[in-house]
């Protein structure tokens, strides 16, 4: 067996894969974007770029999702940040890993069921009943912006906090107490050595959470009482309620040349942030 | 099993404890001790305890896939129906006919048995998604004990694809607490209050034939009208109305139960289920008219359990069984052998069987409705606005 055969007899079952779980699918959503609807809903063969040209019916659905999206993302680094920092800097070896399984426990239910408990916990009769224990009245929480956010940050808080934590975790302690050695304050040394050394957990626990909540339909749906309406809420109405499948399929086809190049802009980005320094590496 | 006649007590505790222990089967230790036959004389005396004749023995699967609406059935005539033919019910509940139709046209769905509403039929026929259905495997379905208004649905171009399974109207649940006295009888009422005392507690659902249709009815046009001219002054009272709601969803009791929502769209078994615990919540049909609609039972194309499909369906119009139905969801049914064992509460209470009057402002759900691509997008405009 030749050196080039033997390549690609390795390169095959990920070639195959690549195939049939990425080509194939995103083929078959293109050409349903070029048709048309069929009078009781459905795909009718067509060679038309009609279903683009209606793309503007969904701007506010792109709009809420391109400005939610990044906020939701932010909103999830800010708080792993300091609980990933916490449980990879400051606590004790024994209790970390019990503390990481709490992190993971959530995670073992279904997404859905956690969400509907959120309902109920910011519903009337939760927190802002308490609230009013205290003499706050009038809370309104359930099914507001803001709930949906709770809801983002409480959902994906695992998959930023993770990344986030492995950096922190192999991050070598004996440059913290350089850096103390050479004068610099606890500031000083978390800006300029910690944060930069933790930059790839950072971008790949940010990376993970972008791409998951730019098709996010069940916490607005859920949390936000169908009044937020994203991309994913608006996919899910045109495919189960509608049955528009080709207006569809060129809604979820941009939605997906929208992330290529924003994946693309961030990468770049990213790297360049790290100014080719060699001993770090994005993903 | 020649002697059966007695058990001492000691044998039977012993035949218990090898029942218990698995060591015999289930028939042995019924026929050992007298059970069994003891079962089976009651039986004679009982009718409710006899077995069901027509699938005792036969073999319909394990299984039977039901596609269903929320809170719509008793689970005891499941297990009942577990109990009688060894096939366990699989429920999946969907929030409305749009998503019941996508789910069949994608293909796979896997159901047996679905409960599409009147207007959808047709649609079902025409796409070639339902089957005709065998009235021979449905001896407890008898035509004549439906009343027509809520049967013919059923029957397309003299073919029967479905059967009644409960009917009911639209209207709108309030929580009287908090209208101030000031009653709230028609859906002009509904909306207007929504953007005025009702502010920001009120729900309508995340459905375009009532939604759309039931503002409509404000203008006083028909809730299945799909003229341009109507629809635009429909979307505009709703997106005028966004700001003031509280929820699109039709998921609306939990928020109606925790008195976060005082108003909502709602439908009959809902509505009576909302007063049952909290009287304070009435349930109104808007004086102008709304939506009657009639649901059914009916097999999709293609079904992977037919027999068990037939043995549920007909299970299910047994009128004992449809009975505890309506005792547990609060719909009405148009089966006059049902009714005949219903409580008088339950016949004469105005949540299920509304005014007359009211009743003919009512009208059934129209096909167009289903498939008209502008409805649609009205609902998404709507919806993201």
């Amino acid at each position: 067996m030749t050196q080039r055969r033997r390549n690609w007899l390795l390169v095959a079952p990920a070639g195959v894969w690549f195939l049939v779980m990425l080509v194939l699918p995103l083929s078959v959503v293109f050409i349903f974007s070029l048709g048309e609807r069929g009078p009781a809903g459905g795909y009718v063969p067509a060679f038309t770029l009609e279903q683009y040209a209606n793309l503007p019916a969904r701007w506010t659905a792109f709009k809420n999702t391109l400005v939610l999206a990044p906020l939701g993302t932010l909103a999830a680094l800010l708080i792993a940040y300091p609980l990933a920092y916490q449980l990879a800097v400051r606590t004790d070896p024994k209790w970390k890993t019990i503390l990481l399984v709490l992190v993971i426990v959530p995670f073992w239910t279904s997404i859905l069921i956690r969400s509907y408990a959120w309902i109920f916990i910011l519903g009337g009769r939760g927190l802002p009943a308490l609230l009013e224990v205290f003499g706050i009245e009038g809370v309104r929480l359930i099914y507001t912006p803001f709930a949906v956010t709770i809801g983002i940050v409480y959902g994906y808080l695992p998959l930023m906090v993770f990344p986030i934590f492995v950096s922190l975790d192999r991050l070598d302690k004996r440059l913290l107490e350089a850096s103390s050695d050479l004068g610099a304050g606890p500031v000083t040394t978390f800006v300029r050595v910690t944060l930069p050394l933790s930059i790839p957990g950072i971008a790949t626990g940010c990376l993970l959470v972008f791409i998951l909540l730019m098709g996010e339909f069940l916490i607005p749906a859920l949390l936000g009482g169908g009044k937020v309406f994203f991309v994913g809420n608006a996919l899910v109405d045109l495919f189960l309620q509608s049955r528009n499948w080709a207006y569809g399929s060129a809604v979820a086809f941009t939605l997906i040349l929208i992330m290529l190049v924003s994946v693309t802009v961030y990468m770049r980005l990213i790297s360049r942030l790290q100014n080719g320094r060699d001993d770090v590496s994005v993903m | 099993m020649k002697d059966n006649d007695h058990i001492s007590k000691r044998k039977f505790m012993e035949e218990l404890r090898r029942y218990q222990k698995g060591s015999v089967s289930r028939r042995h230790f019924l026929g050992v001790t007298g059970l069994g036959t003891a079962a089976a004389v009651l039986g004679q005396a009982m009718p409710g305890l006899r077995p069901r004749p027509a699938y005792a023995g036969s073999h319909i699967g394990d299984r039977v896939v039901l596609a269903t609406w929320p809170n719509y059935h008793d689970a005891a005539n499941f297990d009942l129906f577990t109990d009688d033919t060894g096939a366990f019910v699989q429920v999946n509940v969907f929030g409305s006919n749009e998503e019941m139709l996508a789910k069949l046209q994608a293909g796979g769905s896997g159901w047996d048995v679905f409960v599409p509403t009147n207007y959808t039929i047709t649609t079902y026929v025409s796409e070639d998604l339902i089957e005709p259905l065998d009235v021979t495997k449905l001896p407890n379905y008898d035509a004549a004990a439906f009343d027509p208004r809520f049967a013919d649905a059923g029957t397309v171009n003299g073919v029967l694809y479905a059967v009644p399974k409960n009917w009911g109207t639209t209207g709108f649940a309030v929580n009287t607490e908090h209208d101030g006295g000031n009653a709230l009888t028609t859906w002009k009422d509904f909306f207007d209050r929504t953007m005025d005392d009702f502010s920001s507690r009120t729900m309508v659902h995340d459905y375009q034939l009532t939604t759309i249709g039931n503002a409509l009815k404000y203008f006083g046009h028909s809730f299945n009208s799909i003229d341009p001219g109507e629809l635009a002054a429909a979307e505009k009272l709703l997106i005028d109305v966004k700001p003031h709601l509280f929820a699109i969803s039709s998921d609306y009791q939990p928020a109606m139960r925790s008195g976060d929502a005082w108003l909502t769209m709602c439908w009959t078994g809902d509505g009576k289920q909302l007063n049952s615990d909290m009287p304070e919540i009435e349930f109104v049909l808007g004086r102008e008219g709304g939506e009657i609609w009639s649901d059914y039972y009916a097999i999709p194309k293609g079904a992977p359990h037919r027999e068990a499909a037939y043995a549920l369906i007909n299970h299910m119009l047994d009128p004992e069984v449809n009975a505890r139905e309506v005792l547990a969801h609060g719909y009405p049914v148009a089966d006059t052998r049902t009714n005949a064992l219903l409580p008088d509460e339950i016949l004469n209470d105005p949540i299920l069987y509304p005014a007359q009057e009211l009743l003919d402002a009512l009208e059934f759900g129209a096909a167009a409705t289903l498939t008209d691509p502008n409805r649609a997008e009205l609902m998404a405009r709507f919806k993201s606005a």
